[in-house]
């Protein structure tokens, strides 16, 4: 039974939670896009903000690109890169660990202004609140997994963690049973991460996907739209070609000439 | 030169009083809806006063608008596109909803239900955020109405750079004026530029900055970058919103209903050309007081054949050339130079112009001694400092303001003259730089003010813009056909199509 639950967990729910994501995630934008925002809310209360938003997001995307690049990586590519495991164990222990606190405590003090501000707590969806509180107890477990860690300062446990993600990217069957024995602050903690993936398509944290990097890219500042997509032609369309003596469309018809018929219409 | 047509507004503070029409139905029309109910799209000020919402001029405090750089390029004020996005987590120069006020209403139902009591029943107010109830209110969005307030707070008004305000601290001298106030549709918009988005665009065709609410994801940015705090976000949405100018009635020919509900008749509507090569130049003059002449150097003169032949050529229907040379925004801004716009040193090029008001002269008693012809007081004797409107409208140059007064001054001297003595005397409009003619006309649409020329709108052309062959059929019947911003695929599988081969006409 054990067993079961464990590729339950570790070999079958990752595939849901990933599909749930990014399906889900092109059905909602596809259909509802007017729901697709950050929805901060910062203009009812610019207080803990500050520090809170910058700590957490940051904090955040650290361990998100820690967490991708130090599973995925695959562990040959890190021999032939004559990285030692142990140093990599290290190197995650002391910047993961710092990201995960600038989170913690974003992430606190986020949670606590929409629990205990009555203008956000009011203002919050079922699933605003519920995104926060589940973040947080992923922080907690995030941070409290160091105390394990610190026993295998080799990185063999890690080694075990980026066999089985490399073996769920390559559709291996027992890559689940790679991490049958480790603690279960980890199990928590990759079931949590997986089940916020699964969410994200119904939540606020879809606005992820719209990181505005391109705003970088866009050539100047000004965004002029034109109803008309092709070139026009060089001619008026109500009185021939350009270069003869202007002689217009007729006057404007105003509205309120029409309708009290003091002009034609 | 690529000529470009947009629908500009003039407002005659001259004629405004205060009423609050255009802004009551403004809200009735567009902000009557939760999230936005502290919006007004259109608001009214009292000046001086720190306005809607509080000290919004102050861009220290809030980086609206663009700056300068050494090297003579502009970029927004809140910094280059990697700066904005670095404020993205936490934004620290939005405002806050309080800055605006907190939306209330009152318990209006207890008034009928209330049981029998010692006491009357009152009406207490609730907060629209919360639901909670208010003990006070401290401010709303016209908090200042009539001078309400001490002047001490009043006084804190950008405007008075270089006025010597504590003279108007004293009742006698004290003085007021409108200022309404909506989305300037900017040449140059900076709330556009800070969008990390891209969902804030200007509409080459009519000018209209709008926010596509399917594209807007909320990272505020906007709020901070408009300098006129003008952008508002909802709450309740997560999106930005804007005036949008009324685009469906002013397509269809009609004003904006703050236009067509002013009973002061102080606003007009009417085709402004410019030319879009040379928006960005103009907004990077070096010298602030240089900007309001270099925007009415972007400005094209309508009734120029080269410029006419160039916005045919620029796909400007022809209707719209000949509504443009009936503008009386043109008329106003670039013939009889009686409108200006608001802070142009925001270098944002606002399309939103006002024409400055005219006061009573200081005091009865110093009347005699002001040197007055023909009736006409000299412009700084009146009440309004000239300095403060110069602040307001031409980033402190004193000049333009002077001639605008004393032409308007000089319309009511001639007309006065005209109507009560029944004489015409020519040596006003001379004295003011005008013609008879010119003075006839200006005394027609700015006093006067009939309602067809106060609005010269010309429908949209999308006929000329859109293939109306294909769009046949498309609307009427919605069978989950063309909904707004979901991409053409269906992702669960549309209906049979008959092939389509080339040269073949199928129903569409």
């Amino acid at each position: 039974m054990n067993s079961f639950l464990n590729q339950l967990a570790f070999g079958w729910y990752p595939y849901l939670a990933v599909t749930v994501l990014i399906v889900g995630s092109i059905l909602r934008f596809d259909a509802s896009q007017y729901s697709w925002r950050a929805q901060s809310s910062q203009f009812l209360r610019r207080k803990q903000m500050m520090l809170g938003s910058n700590l957490f997001h940051l904090g955040v995307l650290i361990l998100l690109v820690g967490h991708f690049v130090g599973l995925l990586t695959p562990v040959t590519v890190l021999d032939a890169a004559g990285i030692s495991h142990k140093f990599k164990q290290s190197a995650a222990l002391v910047v993961g660990g710092l990201a995960g606190i600038s989170a913690f405590v974003g992430c606190s003090l986020l949670l606590h202004r929409r629990l205990f501000d009555p203008r956000i707590r009011q203002s919050s969806s079922w699933g605003d609140i519920a995104v926060l509180v589940l973040i947080w107890c992923q922080l907690v477990l995030g941070i409290a997994t160091t105390f394990w860690t610190f026993q295998h300062l080799e990185g063999e446990e890690m080694v075990l963690f980026m066999g089985w993600a490399n073996g769920l990217l390559t559709f291996n069957p027992n890559a689940a049973d790679l991490i049958v024995d480790v603690a279960l602050v980890y199990k928590l903690h990759i079931v949590l991460g997986l089940t916020l993936f699964l969410i994200t398509p119904f939540t606020r944290l879809v606005h992820i996907w719209s990181a505005p990097v391109w705003f970088l890219l866009r050539p100047g500042f000004q965004i002029v739209r034109s109803r008309s997509k092709s070139k026009r032609p060089q001619y008026s369309y109500t009185h021939g070609p350009v270069g003869v003596a202007p002689s217009f469309g007729g006057t404007t018809v105003l509205r309120q000439m029409a309708e009290s018929g003091q002009e034609g219409a | 030169m690529k000529v470009r047509a947009q629908i500009a507004m003039v407002l005659n503070l001259d004629k405004c009083i205060g009423c609050h029409t255009c802004s009551i139905t403004c809200k009735n029309v567009w902000t009557n809806r939760e999230g936005v109910e502290y919006v007004w799209f259109n608001n009214v000020e009292t000046k001086p006063g720190i306005g809607y919402p509080k000290d919004w001029e102050n861009q220290e405090r809030w980086k609206g608008g663009w700056v300068r750089r050494k090297n003579g390029s502009i970029v927004p004020r809140q910094g280059a596109k990697w700066r904005i996005l670095s404020k993205i987590f936490a934004n620290p120069h939005l405002p806050e909803i309080d800055d605006f006020y907190e939306p209330y209403t009152f318990e209006y139902e207890w008034l009928q239900a209330a049981p029998e009591l010692q006491a009357q029943p009152t009406a207490r107010p609730r907060s629209l955020v919360t639901g909670e109830l208010l003990n006070k209110i401290e401010w709303s969005g016209n908090w200042e109405d009539m001078l309400g307030g001490e002047f001490e707070k009043r006084s804190c008004d950008y405007n008075f750079e270089g006025v010597e305000k504590e003279i108007y601290g004293q009742f006698e001298k004290t003085f007021m004026m409108y200022l309404p106030r909506l989305c300037e549709h900017c040449l140059n918009p900076s709330c556009l530029a800070s969008c990390p988005s891209g969902a804030i665009y200007k509409r080459a065709e009519d000018g209209i900055v709008l926010i596509d609410q399917e594209k807007c994801r909320g990272w505020r940015m906007c709020v901070s970058g408009c300098p006129y705090k003008k952008i508002y976000y909802n709450w309740s949405s997560g999106k930005s919103e804007k005036c949008i100018f009324c685009y469906p009635r002013i397509e269809t020919g009609q004003p904006t209903v703050c236009s067509e509900t002013c009973v002061g008749r102080i606003r007009y509507l009417g085709v402004v050309l410019y030319d879009a090569d040379r928006i960005e130049e103009a907004a990077s003059v070096e010298d602030p007081k240089d900007l309001y002449p270099a925007q009415l150097g972007v400005f094209l003169d309508p009734n120029d054949i080269a410029v006419q032949e160039q916005a045919r050529r620029d796909g400007v229907p022809d209707q719209w050339l000949e509504a443009a040379t009936r503008s009386p925004v043109y008329k106003m801004a670039m013939e009889w130079k009686v409108a200006f716009p608001l802070h142009p040193e925001y270098r944002t090029l606002p399309m939103v112009w006002y024409v400055p008001p005219l006061s009573p002269i200081q005091s009865a008693a110093e009347a005699g001694k002001i040197s007055a012809k023909d009736g006409m007081p000299d412009v700084r004797s009146l009440r309004i400092p000239l300095r403060y409107l110069a602040n307001l409208l031409t980033a402190g140059d004193e000049a333009p303001i002077a001639a605008a007064l004393e032409r308007m001054l000089a319309m009511r001297a001639y007309m006065r003259a005209k109507s009560v003595e029944g004489r015409i005397d020519e040596s006003i409009p001379e004295r003011v730089g005008l013609t008879r003619a010119r003075i006839e006309e200006m005394y027609r649409i700015m006093a006067l003010a009939a309602y067809e020329d106060r609005y010269v709108i010309p429908t949209a052309r999308r006929e000329f813009e859109e293939d109306a062959y294909v769009l046949r059929g498309s609307s009427g019947f919605g069978f989950r056909e063309g909904t707004t911003g979901s991409t053409k695929v269906n992702l669960f599988g549309g209906s049979k199509r008959t092939p389509r081969k080339p040269m073949m006409d199928v129903p569409t």
